[in-house]
């Protein structure tokens, strides 16, 4: 069974203006790490934002597990591309948030489930901080923990480790995966950089303009991954076939100078 | 051994920037240095009869007369309470109305759009137009007067605290809502916390505002309060009560925005960090 279905979404930012999402069909299979690529603009973190339940969609449906969804709700949680951490509450707080909002257990509990959490997140010893104390790193994974911590059939991350630096990144990139293959929890993961998507990645889809899907680019390495999979022929041809998709999937004239001169390489090709 | 001599170290340098924090830097010396001339010109002006044509009482003067009629005057304190309390009031009532109004102002739409031109209606009145008509109209000239105080702070709050809103991200609240948060908790937990930086900046501002308005109020219809003071000693032409009003008001109004200050510190302690960044370019 599919986990998520998104069927012929349409939703545009008020009543006149074009759509940005036009007519979005994907699924995402369960227990799979999905990635989501395209050009800027073209409605990637709307369709995360959607399928969260925050855009009321014109058009369309949005299914998780074959239920429909147009609110939103802690079956489905995301990691937004700047931090949504409340500066005003500690990093504990800001963690067990979830299941005290909806009184799921009592506090004593929820401060356990949250200890463990971060403890498992290598910040035990910054369940006391506020966010603003903690490096672009170490925000990520409170983020993640905070989703985590409510079991969510999927998990959404729209550009988690866009802004940090290539060491930190990298590091995310490979904590992210154990963290990944050790739950296996759903995820939509949307990113611009290749290598990040093939090393992450059971399946890209590469969408174009109104985040339409044009292509899905099956991605054939063994997890658990490893870095050194990077070298292999099979990731170099992953990489290539992303790239050549995403050069088809952006529109002509984002490529071509501002001047109206020759045509880039790129393009010409 | 080693430990002992870090220690040592520490010991010293902690003590060196005790003494530091005690002792003026140069800006402060200058500062200071600028006090005293003001006050030593003032006297010698207000003494020759070159500021003021002797109409002007002397720091000196209006300090020997602080000393002994006020000081030691049951009546003058009672002064300070009274417009203490007044402005309290005032600005607490600005306060209650003011921070729940400007977050409907700023999340509902069916609220703004019926309620908000009234308020952009009044706002453009000064509080002290409404002097007559609040005498007219309240019970008590006491209520009238912190009704006029209010006034002072609750346009600038509900302002501050509608912008405010509208800055708040919106993943915050959205993450909020995700999480399962019912409307009650997502403003508790999530917009207020957010907003006090917002109604912190409105209450900086509303309580000099407080103070001004109250001044006046005090001297078009009290019969107290430490405008009061300033307005009988000029009524009686003694210049030197006229300026230990002013500097009571004044040392009011400063001990009320360090309160403001102090009180931010203590809700926002999130805010740390980035108040001592900002201070440090300062």
């Amino acid at each position: 069974m599919t986990a998520l279905e998104v069927d012929r979404l349409v939703w545009r930012p008020s009543r006149g203006a074009s759509p940005i999402l036009d007519g979005v069909t994907l699924r995402v299979e369960p227990h799979s790490l999905t990635v989501v690529m395209g050009p800027s603009g073209c409605g990637k973190s709307s369709l995360c934002h959607a399928i969260a339940g925050f855009l009321p969609a014109e058009s369309g449906a949005i299914r998780l597990g074959g239920r429909p969804l147009s609110q939103p709700g802690p079956d489905r949680l995301m990691v937004f591309q700047e931090s949504a951490l409340w500066p005003w509450m500690t990093v504990r707080e800001n963690v067990m948030f979830g299941p005290l909002a909806r009184a799921e257990m009592p506090r004593g509990e929820a401060e356990a489930a949250a200890d463990a959490l971060l403890a498992r997140f290598g910040l035990a010893a910054f369940a006391d901080r506020y966010p603003g104390q903690l490096s672009g790193g170490m925000k990520r994974r409170v983020d993640i923990a905070q989703a985590l911590i409510n079991r969510p059939q999927l998990l959404i991350l729209d550009e988690p480790f866009r802004g940090l630096d290539v060491m930190t990144r990298e590091l995310m990139q490979e904590y992210y995966l154990r963290l990944f293959e050790d739950a296996r929890t759903t995820t939509l993961f949307v990113t611009s950089e290749v290598e990040e998507a093939a090393f992450l990645a059971d399946r890209v889809l590469v969408l174009g303009a109104g985040g339409r899907l044009l292509e899905t680019v099956e991605v054939p390495l063994a997890r658990p991954r490893h870095p050194d999979q990077t070298t292999d022929a099979a990731f170099q041809q992953v990489r290539t076939r992303l790239l050549d998709a995403l050069e088809r999937a952006t529109p002509d004239d984002t490529l071509s100078p501002p001047d109206g001169g020759p045509r880039s390489r790129e393009t010409a090709a | 051994m080693q430990a002992a001599s870090l220690t040592d170290g520490s010991a010293r340098s902690s003590a060196l920037a005790r003494a530091r924090r005690l002792s003026l830097g140069r800006a402060q010396w200058r500062g200071a240095i600028a006090i005293v001339a003001f006050v030593a010109l003032w006297q010698a002006g207000a003494a020759t009869g070159l500021i003021g044509g002797g109409n002007l009482a002397s720091p000196w003067e209006s300090f020997l007369v602080f000393l002994r009629d006020y000081a030691g005057d049951a009546a003058y304190w009672q002064g300070w309470l009274i417009s203490i309390q007044r402005v309290v009031l005032g600005f607490v009532v600005a306060q209650v109305l003011g921070v729940p109004l400007g977050i409907l102002f700023g999340t509902s739409r069916r609220f703004r759009r019926l309620v908000f031109p009234v308020f952009e209606l009044l706002r453009p009145i000064p509080p002290l137009a409404w002097v007559p008509l609040s005498i007219l109209f309240w019970p008590t000239t006491e209520s009238s007067i912190v009704f006029i105080t209010m006034l002072g702070a609750f346009f600038i709050i509900v302002i501050n605290v509608f912008d405010g809103v509208r800055s708040v991200p919106e993943a915050y609240v959205w993450q909020a809502r995700s999480l399962g948060a019912k409307p009650w908790t997502i403003v508790r937990r999530i917009y207020l916390p957010a907003l006090l930086p917002a109604i912190a900046a409105g209450m900086t501002l509303g309580i000099t505002v407080t103070w001004n308005v109250l001044i006046a109020a005090e001297m078009i219809a009290s019969d107290a309060g430490l405008g009061r003071l300033t307005w009988e000693g000029y009524v009686s032409g003694a210049s030197a009560v006229v300026i230990v009003g002013m500097v009571s008001i004044g040392v009011a109004g400063a001990l009320s925005s360090a309160l403001i200050v102090w009180l931010e510190r203590r809700l926002t302690p999130w805010a740390e960090d980035e108040r001592r960044r900002r201070g440090g370019s300062r």
